[in-house]
């Protein structure tokens, strides 16, 4: 291929700086004195912290899963930081309290943490390793009456929620990552849109691993009560280390009668250098559950980051009339793998999911989409759609698919489409020959590729992401 | 239109080129001058469409020996597309499709790319739409074929009209139209060389690459070359290729 693919594709990861603060940990190592530990420096009710040492136990009974089509030297869990924050922590009044070089970090980083300065009117919650730096605009939503906060304020100030629904979607045994994630997750960010109400503005949590040696384990909770809607952003990104970071964290969504939820990815996590050195492993437990009838929940997805990414983000279609969408843009470059994809389970009736991936892989990379479509047997009139689509860029990289279908229904409808290309010479050629430079050919190809997904991203998260695949939305917006 | 007197578009001097090591282009001649139309004939391999794809600069193709040059400038020292935004244009014998990539996007972006390399103001989405619209009716094309992705669906015919929209919009010094015909049905050869027709102006030229007679009833050239083993060994005028749909190409391979 190309110079200029090859320079595109392998453009510097641009968010690799340490921020020089102050933190303070817990030793290195698990073990039930460290979540007890955890869970007192964030002085946490007696509930929560059974909670964790239930799904501790739980965790210690269970194999680390080895179905992902990835490979990695085995994780020391006893190696990991399981809680970093900076110092000094104490609560702050306002925005002006945030450490001036944690403000700084966010600055580079493109994160708004003053609301003045703020253009798109999105709220948002900051994560730096292992808990919540702020929240902003969080006055203006308690006036519609939208809870947005870390979810460690939501433990103290909104138990009962908290206790509600969380493990509702992702019990903490769910899974290896969903219980160790369960018994060690610092902080994240809780949501809740009450009955009716449409959020007026949309939600957004920034992620940020700072620390080496630490791991990050969110927990972030999204509740939208009936009839309500919200739109949700995620954000990513960490300093470059030689060494692997762990990231497992666990996303519940629950979608009341009537309820739309709307949640973006771009993620972008340290890859590892051309050399597969260092760089995030991203196991995540993402799932949402359309509980009431009519509720929608919709993921979009842009994975560009991680060393190896395992995550499926998943729709429970409970209610009747439910729809659960997942539109995942996947692309990975030098030795990153990425094995990723959804589930959708159809168990009310009439429930609709559709799936649209794409996998990009350069490289020597290797792509995986695995998806399950399952159909109960009370899901009369289900129907689902699968369109998943590879591309290669050169000839050392890998794509799979993995799909599995299973249908106790016999009134459903299930389709499956699947193809995979290759950016060939004679496409580059062909754009050249039109005096288009192989940059923006590649961007338009590339573009044109992920044009069904993109449209589903919000705006500015459509620029970013665009932007990160090196690609320039100029032209292709036709 | 011959006058010895127009500009030399082209001018190709003992050019040799090689693909995979094994030289294909065996020293050919050849010269283009503004407001000429020429044809390339032979039988398949006697190395037109590799003529075609060397002098535009396909990246499988080495220059082995001998030179060309485009307006006075070596063809050879530029990229395939300063090449193209120099004013050198192929339509393409199989055309690709670009998914997801819409034809009016695509034709934008070329048209500006050429705008800004001349210096001059590029065209906003509606502007252009103005323009590609004229342009439509050169190969009497359905708007919608604006918003549909580049050839993905296309019949044949579609895919070398198309081509000669591209060429209609981009207005190139000289296009070299390779195969332009094969595949086409006898009303989709005549709105394809209709369109070729009223592009032609005293300042333009065209090479077409083709191995029958049939698509030179509708463009009539003005020059016959024939090519056989690397090399034109033959060239007359449009009586040259009604000789060889008669008597077909062995005489002059033999000859050669």
């Amino acid at each position: 291929m190309s110079t200029a693919l090859q320079n595109l594709v392998n453009q510097p990861y641009k968010h690799g700086f340490v921020t020089d603060i102050e933190t303070e940990s817990v030793p290195k190592g698990l073990s039930e004195d460290v979540i007890r530990l955890i869970s007192k420096k964030k002085n946490e009710p007696e509930w929560l912290l059974e909670f964790r040492l239930s799904a501790y136990r739980h965790w210690l009974t269970m194999e680390e899963p080895a179905w992902a089509n990835v490979s990695y030297p085995r994780i020391d869990f006893q190696d990991i930081i399981y809680f970093t924050q900076p110092k000094p922590k104490k609560q702050l009044a306002s925005m002006d309290e945030v450490d001036p070089e944690l403000r700084r970090t966010f600055e580079k980083l493109g994160v708004p943490l003053h609301e003045q300065k703020m253009m798109t009117g999105v709220a948002v919650d900051v994560i730096f390793d292992s808990v919540s730096v702020t929240t902003t605009y969080k006055a203006k939503l308690a006036e519609v009456g939208v809870i947005f906060c870390s979810f460690s304020e939501a433990v103290h100030e909104y138990p009962e929620l908290v206790k509600q629904y969380l493990g509702s979607v992702v019990p903490s045994g769910d899974n290896f990552y969903a219980a160790l994630n369960s018994a060690v997750f610092t902080d994240g960010s809780f949501c809740f849109i009450p009955k009716g109400t449409k959020c007026p503005m949309d939600l957004s949590t920034y992620f940020r691993i700072n620390t080496e040696g630490s791991g990050q384990f969110e927990r972030t909770l999204i509740v939208a009560e009936e009839g309500a809607s919200v739109c949700y952003l995620e954000g990513c990104t960490a300093p470059q280390f030689d060494t692997n970071q762990l990231h497992a964290a666990v996303v519940e969504l629950v979608a009341l009668d009537n309820a739309d939820i709307k949640y973006s990815t771009v993620q972008n996590w340290y890859a590892g250098d051309e050399n597969g050195k260092g760089g995030i492993f991203n196991f995540v437990t993402k799932r949402g559950l359309c509980k009431g009838v009519n509720s929608k929940i919709s993921w979009t997805q842009v994975e560009t980051g991680s060393a190896i990414t395992w995550k499926y983000p998943s729709c429970v279609l409970l209610g009747d009339n439910s729809t659960g969408e997942f539109y995942s843009v996947a692309l990975t470059n030098h030795l990153q793998q990425a094995d990723t994809g959804t589930k959708m389970i159809h168990i009310g009736k009439n429930t609709r999911s559709k799936i649209i991936s794409k996998g990009i892989s350069a490289g020597r990379s290797s792509n995986s989409y695995r998806g399950q479509v399952k159909v109960g047997s009370r899901a009369s009139g289900a129907r689902n759609y699968s369109q998943c689509d590879s591309m290669l860029i050169g000839d050392r990289c890998e794509a799979s698919t993995f799909p599995t279908i299973d249908v106790q229904n016999t009134t459903a409808t299930i389709e499956h489409e699947a193809s995979t290309s290759k950016i060939g010479e004679d496409q580059m050629f062909f754009f050249a020959q039109r005096g288009i430079g192989s940059e923006e050919a590649i961007s338009m190809i590339i573009n044109g590729f992920c044009k069904d997904v993109f449209v589903h991203l919000p705006m500015e998260f459509a620029v970013e992401a665009t932007k990160l695949l090196g690609l320039k939305l100029e032209g292709s917006v036709g | 239109m011959i006058s010895k007197n127009s500009k030399v578009l082209l001018e190709v001097r003992n050019l040799k080129a090689a693909v995979d090591g094994i030289e294909i282009l065996k020293g050919v001649d050849l010269t283009v001058r503004a407001g000429e139309v020429h044809a390339i004939m032979g039988i398949n391999g006697s190395g037109k469409s590799t003529f075609s794809k060397v002098l535009t600069g396909h990246p499988d193709y080495t220059v082995t020996g001998g030179t060309a040059l485009f307006e006075g400038r070596d063809l050879f020292e530029l990229e395939p597309e300063q090449r193209a935004r120099a004013g050198l244009f192929l339509a393409f014998q199989y055309p690709v499709e670009i998914p997801g990539v819409s034809n009016s996007a695509l034709l934008r972006l070329a048209y500006n790319t050429l705008q800004t390399e001349r210096g001059l103001e590029e065209l906003d989405p509606l502007e252009f739409d103005d323009l590609v619209q004229e342009k439509l009716k050169v190969v009497e094309m359905d708007p919608s074929f604006l918003g549909r992705s580049v050839n993905e669906g296309f019949s044949g015919g579609e895919k070398k009209r198309n081509e000669i929209l591209q060429m209609a919009v981009l207005e190139p010094r000289l296009a070299i139209l390779d195969e332009t015909d094969s595949g086409l049905d006898i009303d989709a050869l005549r709105i394809v060389a209709n369109g070729v027709n009223s592009l032609l102006t005293p300042d333009n030229a065209v090479v077409m690459v083709t191995h029958y007679q049939r698509l030179l009833n509708y463009i009539v050239p003005d020059y016959v070359h024939v090519m056989d083993g690397g090399r034109i060994v033959r060239t007359g005028g449009k009586e040259l290729a009604l000789e060889l749909e008669e008597r077909g190409y062995d005489w002059l391979r033999v000859a050669a």
